[in-house]
């Protein structure tokens, strides 16, 4: 099955329509399991969320901080699998058919079932984008041309250090969204985004780059306002999120309704 | 766009984030302007002669082999400077570190060797050395954390994950991605992502052209067989690199059986793994049905690794390289052998390439030469082997 919508950009029109950016929080699926995850996702879309940037837990996860590398033990302690993580985001789906979902995760769990596989079931599963955080331009081109073919959107990452011709190459290329990377490094809300100048925003403009969302610490509203204003189309929160089921593991229902607060204080902060 | 070629085959790549993406490019120039420019390669080579003891010698074994017709040679990396064949390309690395502008080097260290190895480059070029080790590895290996520490490098405990090389790799990937313009990332072995599998070849391959010399003088023809352990294969591919387009040259690696091929205790990464992607490369890693990588094991910290260099994979594929396997207890044995028979304590690591090599020896043809790459001394060793061993040694 292909995915024949496009979600992200009837978000990126109804939110310009209103004049807001966007406000996209990741979890990890399967954290801390299986079934509280359904819960974490629900909570977020009532909070506000304009969209879901959801992980897979892995083993090995070399691009993020702590925190997310704490997400993904805790998943896989209790031997969560992907196509777990895809049943819960079917579910999801039942109940929010419009909000845009992406899967960021890592080249291997692609790569063991084979990309066919996987990008038909997450197409299935209503997934409609995937960002692999090891996969750079110079390896992405078989994952471009299945993700065309399931009608899944690959996103591309702009990195701070990026050259013209990356830039440009993300241009031709990118679809959905930008991945802006707010800094170098790893996940983590511990190291704060340097809000990229309007310089940068602007050569993503010339060279026609999918809307750019700016993630990799994002924890405050102040930091989606800023970014905003400096003309990306919205922002990531993470670490920031997930921090809060961290810290709210033994009270499942605190960890919901803060969930929902701190979404809903993010989400108010896109309104110019 | 790469200048050099990224893959080997299917095999290789640059799986990383693209925030590396521009580290990775500078690194592959400065390699290849360092290639062309003989200023460069005089410091290397004088470096490799009169700080880390090159040519290293090779030694015929007296006492090892019951055919009397049958050679059965070492390379004596053992006897390096450091006391293993890492010093080579560290010290590559370290110059290229320099000719980048850059003044720290990240490295991930398993049993401590490659950290050692990093450690004594640094100190010698004046470089910040900070080195991530498991923190299980650094229990294990007390003696050479301190040698690292006394050549004045920082190391830093992994505790994520099962607190060992693949963590401390992971540890080390994360902080470059945050510290590459001022920071080198000191790959240790023939893996991770391009172009550190080639820059690893070429800074270790005077092992294969030094054997091939030796072995002209000595025998007036090419060994038969050459033979060199397996964790991520930079010894291996240094001993083999010179070989690889002399078909009538054998190339053997031998990789870790562990408690057994049967067992999920080894790391036999292509004996017993898959294709997929670990470190920025894909080659063949230990990995479960969904694609999560495995713990390896073996008895020898330094090929207790769930995957292989990319080079080596395609070796195997294209049937130009064979791998065997050595359990612990046969790595175990020829450990004993050497050190009684021959009066040399070779490293663990090494001890299942001779192993391999002995078995050879045993049923090859009359006249038949194999040469053993012995890439380390077994000093590291002693108290591990001491403890499983007790005082009930082979005689």
């Amino acid at each position: 099955m292909s995915n024949k919508n496009d979600r992200y950009g009837d978000m990126f029109t109804r939110l310009t329509a209103k004049n807001e950016g966007a406000f996209v929080p990741f979890v990890m699926l399967g954290d801390p399991d299986i079934a509280t995850s359904l819960e974490i996702l629900k909570a977020l879309a009532e909070g506000g969320a304009d969209a879901l940037e959801l992980g897979i837990p892995f083993s090995d996860p070399i691009a993020d901080g702590p925190t997310i590398q704490q997400a993904s033990i805790r998943a896989l302690s209790h031997h969560i699998h992907p196509r777990d993580c895809l049943k819960v985001i079917q579910q999801f789906r039942e109940i929010y058919p419009d909000m845009p979902i992406g899967l960021l995760l890592y080249s291997n769990l692609v790569m063991k079932p084979g990309l066919e596989k996987f990008y038909n079931d997450a197409a299935n599963a209503g997934v409609d984008s995937i960002l692999i955080a090891d996969v750079p331009l110079r390896e992405a081109d078989r994952f471009i041309e299945m993700a065309a073919q399931t009608g899944i959107k690959q996103i591309l990452i702009a990195p701070p250090n990026a050259s013209d011709e990356t830039l440009a190459e993300i241009g031709q290329k990118s679809q959905g969204y930008t991945y802006l990377l707010g800094r170098a490094g790893v996940t983590g809300a511990e190291t704060a985004a340097t809000i990229p100048a309007h310089e940068l925003i602007a050569k993503l403009t010339q060279y026609k780059v999918a809307p750019p969302l700016l993630g990799f610490g994002i924890s405050k509203p102040e930091q989606v306002k800023e970014a905003i204003s400096a003309g990306a189309a919205g922002a990531i929160s993470g670490s920031a999120t997930v921090n809060i089921i961290e810290t709210n593991l033994s009270q499942p229902e605190v960890m919901l309704s803060k969930l929902r607060e701190f979404v809903s204080v993010m989400k108010q902060a896109t309104k110019k | 766009m790469n200048h050099l070629e990224s893959k080997f085959g299917q095999f290789g790549g640059m799986y990383v984030p693209e925030l590396l993406i521009p580290a990775l490019d500078q690194l592959e120039q400065a390699f290849i302007d360092a290639q062309n420019d003989p200023e460069f390669q005089k410091e290397f080579m004088d470096l490799l002669t009169d700080y880390a003891g090159r040519p290293t010698a090779m030694t015929l074994t007296r006492n090892l082999v019951s055919n009397p017709t049958v050679k059965l040679y070492l390379k004596r990396e053992d006897l390096l400077h450091g006391g293993a064949h890492k010093t080579n390309q560290v010290l590559g690395q370290a110059l290229l570190t320099k000719r980048m502008g850059k003044t720290e080097v990240i490295a991930e260290t398993g049993a401590g060797q490659h950290g050692v190895a990093t450690a004594l480059a640094c100190a010698l070029l004046g470089l910040k050395a900070r080195i991530y080790m498991g923190a299980k590895d650094i229990e294990r290996q007390a003696p050479n954390v301190f040698r690292m520490r006394l050549m004045g490098a920082e190391v830093i405990p992994v505790n994520a994950g099962s607190g060992t090389l693949k963590d401390a790799v992971n540890e080390a990937m994360r902080d470059w991605s945050a510290t590459y313009d001022k920071a080198h990332y000191l790959l240790g072995t023939a893996a991770g992502p391009h172009p550190f599998p080639t820059i690893v070849r070429e800074f270790h391959r005077m092992i294969g052209e030094e054997t091939r010399a030796q072995i002209m003088a000595k025998e007036g023809r090419l060994p038969d067989a050459v033979v060199a352990c397996v964790g991520g294969g930079s010894n291996a591919i240094g001993m083999f690199a010179d070989f690889i387009d002399e078909p009538s040259v054998k190339l053997i690696g031998v990789e870790p059986a562990g408690k057994g091929l049967h067992t999920a205790e080894h790391g036999a990464a292509i004996n017993k793994g898959t294709k997929g992607i670990l470190h920025g490369a894909y080659s063949y890693i230990m990995q479960d049905d969904d694609g999560q990588i495995e713990e390896s094991y073996s008895v020898s910290a330094g090929l207790d690794y769930p995957a292989v260099g990319p080079q080596h994979a395609y070796l195997h594929d294209i049937g130009r390289a064979t791998y065997a396997a050595v359990s612990d207890d046969e790595a175990l044995y020829a450990f004993q052998l050497l050190s009684r028979k021959e009066g040399i304590i070779p490293a663990l690591e090494s001890s299942h390439a001779l192993a391999h090599a002995l078995n050879m020896a045993d049923e090859a043809e009359d006249g038949t030469i194999i040469v053993v790459n012995l890439s380390g001394r077994g000093d590291k060793d002693l108290a591990h082997v001491h403890s499983i061993l007790g005082d009930q040694i082979n005689e």
